[in-house]
């Protein structure tokens, strides 16, 4: 049910290669937002650079493009400035993982309350196909021409064991069920984070929707996912790689441990300076 | 000196870190002030947390006093390094107050030396502990401080931690105040320490550097701190940390500088005043991010507190030696403000005022500070807050706002989120009107032109150097930041001797002010006094207005100008001519 009123379309024809994941993850988003009433004028999409960090020219709403590697430290601030705000927090794995690894995994010790999804592709599609840290071990490019040799970066049990507060794993090609996370990760109170398989078509010719098909499955219900030892497992299982949400664990958020809106919750840019405090405080130094 | 020094003395305090001469330095300047004394401190320490050789400058006058001296009244040393490490500053007219044990293998025979055991005097009073309170009591007591006023500053102090506590300080104290007046009766010190008081100081505030940066941010209506520890910028955030409870400050102390200043940015772009503090070495790292702000002409404040580099440097001690680092870093042209507090109340108000000039022309304000500003303090009337103001400048939006529309003064009104019906839009990459990249040659022209445009605005904006002196001066010396105070004493002695010396303070460095060329053209000689190797600010000032320094008075020793010194290579200069 689409509420009158709600548009997502941006002006801007996105102009990805054809088959690219990326079309199928916008689909995706927008269909999410509608289900759950959101509205373009509450939310900031804030990218990095990179194919992925493209979305926030192809999706209507309030957007912060900026540096590659830089956009969680964005999108924390703008957050915790502005908690009404719908902060989503889009990009890919060299833009999350390489240039802002640091970045990524402070984040999670934050816990802000954001919705940070990562396009996974295991290429650097916008710089036209080096390795990413993702990329797995043998994968061959122009620059990794005997093949990628350093241990891929695994970012669901990275996160796990940094105790996140929400880690999932998606694929656009199952978009019934990447849907479901992306609504559950919008509902979520605190950092929920997505690692997205979106296949690039054009520089990596491993890992292709075929490829997911046959090399991914559902955690089910045996997966008890509040107990982290459980998700660490199957985090660090390569064969067939799990989908779904791997890790629940509900905790306060940055904003709120900032106490800055346990008494007063209007964002900051409603509130003025208290003059009279401050006179008091000068006044300490006398 | 400028003052006859029965009206103005100064006491240095030397010893190891851990000691606690910060704290004797607190409370001998809140005591002698509350007497009616005016009072300054400065000081210098080893990058260490405990051992190594520190030493603080006090000085104490009738008169306004506030810039480093070299001269040394009264020395008390806590350790035997003490003396030696201010060796240079020691001359016959030093009186050396302290334990005979330290003295050592030295001779300074031609010093008045006192022999107390500060540490034993404690001992009576039960913990060595108390060793330092000691040395307040003789310290104020030689200025014939009354006793219960060092009791009441003392129960200020320490009421926290119990009564107990509270009169074992007042008892050491005591002591002190007792057996230095035994000690005076023997052997006098013969230094006129009857410094005239004045009542109305007694209420004054004192604030180092950093206490005003600090204090100036909350009055710019900051609300989202960021940092990441650093010296000498650390203070200024926790100092923030400490008191900034009921003012809805966000203090953030984050992974690395480059998280710092893309939060401040995230801040500023969400509605709230961003501020980022650091220095040097990490302000390097935010580099990319300036040119961000610039580009997406956000708003911006942060503090530069400068030390000596190159790289890690001398992580404690002072320079002037980011100026260049501060006006070029970010990639590409934009434009930008750059501030240099010279006294305490200029570090107040510039910040204070950094936010809404952030905020008006969205650009980033760079605040030069550096290590001898944040670590100086003395006492002061007030700080002006009744012409303060905060003025938001973002916008409510309508249906089809444009962030980047082009306009007459090349300013744009700010929208942010959630406040109104449209929608912002801002990117890194080179943007239309409604923030959407390009890479259109036209529109890419009119966003440069937009941007430069502004600069003009700013120039027009500039704070005024402050000029000292009279009108028909015949050499001018000119100083930005940090150094204000050293050369207004400095002149006042040029004065008495009669030479015809204005000064020129620069307390915004760039864009420089349209009316610096006509003050320097003037002058027959220009005299520039820098903390660095090479000259930033006469280097800037040749760039943009051709006017050549007739001399350049530069140090990078990483340690401040004393007045002495400075008047010094100045009078080498003028009668050299």
């Amino acid at each position: 049910m689409v509420e009158v009123g709600i548009k997502w379309e941006s002006k801007n024809i996105p102009h990805w290669c054809p088959g690219c994941g990326n079309f199928g993850a916008l689909r995706i988003l927008k269909e999410s937002l509608i289900d759950l009433k959101i509205r373009p004028q509450d939310t900031v999409f804030v990218t990095g650079i990179g194919q992925a960090g493209k979305f926030s020219h192809f999706i209507n709403g309030n957007i912060l493009n900026g540096l590659h590697g830089r956009y969680l430290s964005n999108a924390i601030a703008i957050k915790a400035v502005n908690p009404q705000l719908h902060v989503i927090a889009i990009s890919g794995d060299g833009c999350t993982y390489s240039e802002g690894g640091n970045h990524f995994l402070h984040t999670i010790r934050y816990n802000p309350d954001i919705v940070n999804i990562v396009h996974d592709n295991a290429v650097y599609g916008l710089t036209k196909g080096q390795a990413s840290p993702t990329s797995e071990i043998g994968f061959i490019t122009s620059v990794q021409r005997v093949g990628v040799y350093n241990e891929p970066f695994n970012p669901i049990a990275v996160a796990i064991a940094q105790n996140a507060s929400f880690v999932s794993r998606a694929f656009v090609g199952h978009p019934e069920e990447t849907k479901e996370i992306i609504k559950k990760a919008l509902s979520h109170k605190g950092y929920a984070f997505i690692d997205l398989f979106s296949p690039c078509v054009s520089f990596n010719r491993v890992n292709t929707y075929q490829w997911f098909r046959e090399n991914t499955y559902y955690l089910d219900e045996t997966h008890d996912q509040y107990d982290q030892k459980m998700a660490l497992g199957k985090a660090l299982e390569r064969k067939k790689l799990p989908l779904g949400i791997f890790y629940l664990n509900p905790k306060p958020t940055y904003e709120q441990n900032t106490r800055i809106y346990s008494q007063d919750t209007r964002p900051l840019f409603q509130r003025e300076l208290d003059k009279e405090a401050l006179m008091k405080l000068i006044n300490k130094f006398r | 000196m400028q003052q006859d020094s029965k009206n103005d003395i100064s006491i240095v305090l030397c010893g190891a870190a851990g000691q606690g001469i910060a704290t004797v330095e607190e409370l001998l300047t809140k005591i002698l002030k509350k007497s009616g004394l005016y009072v300054f401190s400065t000081s210098e320490f080893m990058s260490r947390v405990r051992g190594g050789t520190n030493s603080t400058t006090i000085r104490i006058s009738s008169q306004p006093v506030r810039a480093y001296c070299d001269r040394i009244d009264i020395l008390i040393p806590f350790t035997k390094e003490a003396i030696s490490h201010v060796k240079s500053r020691i001359t016959q007219n030093t009186r050396i107050i302290g334990d005979e044990s330290l003295i050592g293998e030295q001779s300074f025979k031609d010093c008045t030396f006192l022999e107390l055991d500060f540490t034993k005097i404690a001992e009576m009073v039960g913990n060595r502990i108390y060793s330092n309170v000691v040395a307040v009591g003789v310290l104020a007591t030689l200025f014939k401080t009354d006793k219960k006023l060092i009791a009441e500053i003392l129960t200020e102090q320490f009421h926290q931690k119990g009564n107990e506590i509270v009169q074992r300080n007042i008892e050491a104290a005591n002591k002190g105040a007792d057996v230095i007046e035994e000690v005076l009766m023997k052997k006098p010190l013969n230094l006129n320490l009857n410094i005239s008081r004045d009542p109305k100081i007694s209420s004054d505030l004192i604030l180092s550097g950093r206490d005003a940066i600090a204090l100036g941010a909350i009055a710019g209506g900051c609300n989202y701190v960021c940092f990441y520890p650093m010296a000498p910028s650390t203070g200024i955030a926790s100092f923030i940390a400490q008191y900034g409870d009921g003012f809805g400050i966000i203090v953030d102390q984050s992974e690395d500088e480059i998280s710092v200043i893309n939060k401040a940015y995230g801040a500023w772009y969400a509605g709230g005043r961003g501020f980022a503090t650091t220095s040097g070495g990490g302000f390097a790292l935010m580099t990319e991010t300036i040119s961000l702000i610039g580009v997406t002409e956000s708003p911006m404040v942060i503090n530069l507190g400068q030390r000596p580099g190159p790289a890690t440097g001398m992580p404690t001690r002072t320079e002037q030696g980011d100026l260049q680092l501060a006006l070029y870093a970010g990639h590409g042209d934009f434009p930008r403000i750059l501030l240099a507090p010279g006294s305490i109340e200029e570090a107040f108000i510039l910040t204070q005022k950094a936010f809404n000039l952030a905020d008006q022309y969205q650009v980033p304000v760079i605040i030069l500070s550096d290590h001898y500003i944040v670590n100086s303090a003395y006492n002061l009337p007030q700080l002006t807050l009744s012409d303060l103001k905060i003025v938001k400048h973002f916008v409510k939006t309508t249906e089809g706002y444009q962030r980047y529309q082009f306009t007459e003064t090349g300013i744009s009104p700010r929208g942010i989120p959630g406040y109104g019906k449209g929608m912002i839009r801002v990117d890194s990459h080179t943007h239309t009107e409604n923030g959407y990249i390009t890479e259109d040659a036209l529109i890419r022209n009119k966003s440069v032109e937009k941007m430069m445009k502004k600069l003009e605005l700013i120039k027009k904006d500039a704070f005024l150097p402050k000029f000292v002196g009279c009108n028909d001066y015949k050499v001018l010396i000119i100083g930005w930041g940090s150094n204000y105070h050293i050369i207004e004493e400095v002149l006042v002695d040029l004065h008495k001797k009669e030479y015809s010396v204005a000064f020129l303070h620069f307390l915004q460095v760039y864009p420089l002010p349209e009316n610096t060329l006509s003050y320097l053209t003037k002058a027959e000689t220009t005299i520039i006094v820098e903390n660095n190797a090479t000259g930033q600010l006469a280097n800037l000032i040749k760039l943009q207005t051709g006017h050549e320094m007739t001399h350049k008075i530069l140090k990078y020793s990483g340690y401040p100008f004393s007045v002495e010194e400075l008047l010094k290579k100045i009078l080498l200069i003028i009668r050299g001519d």
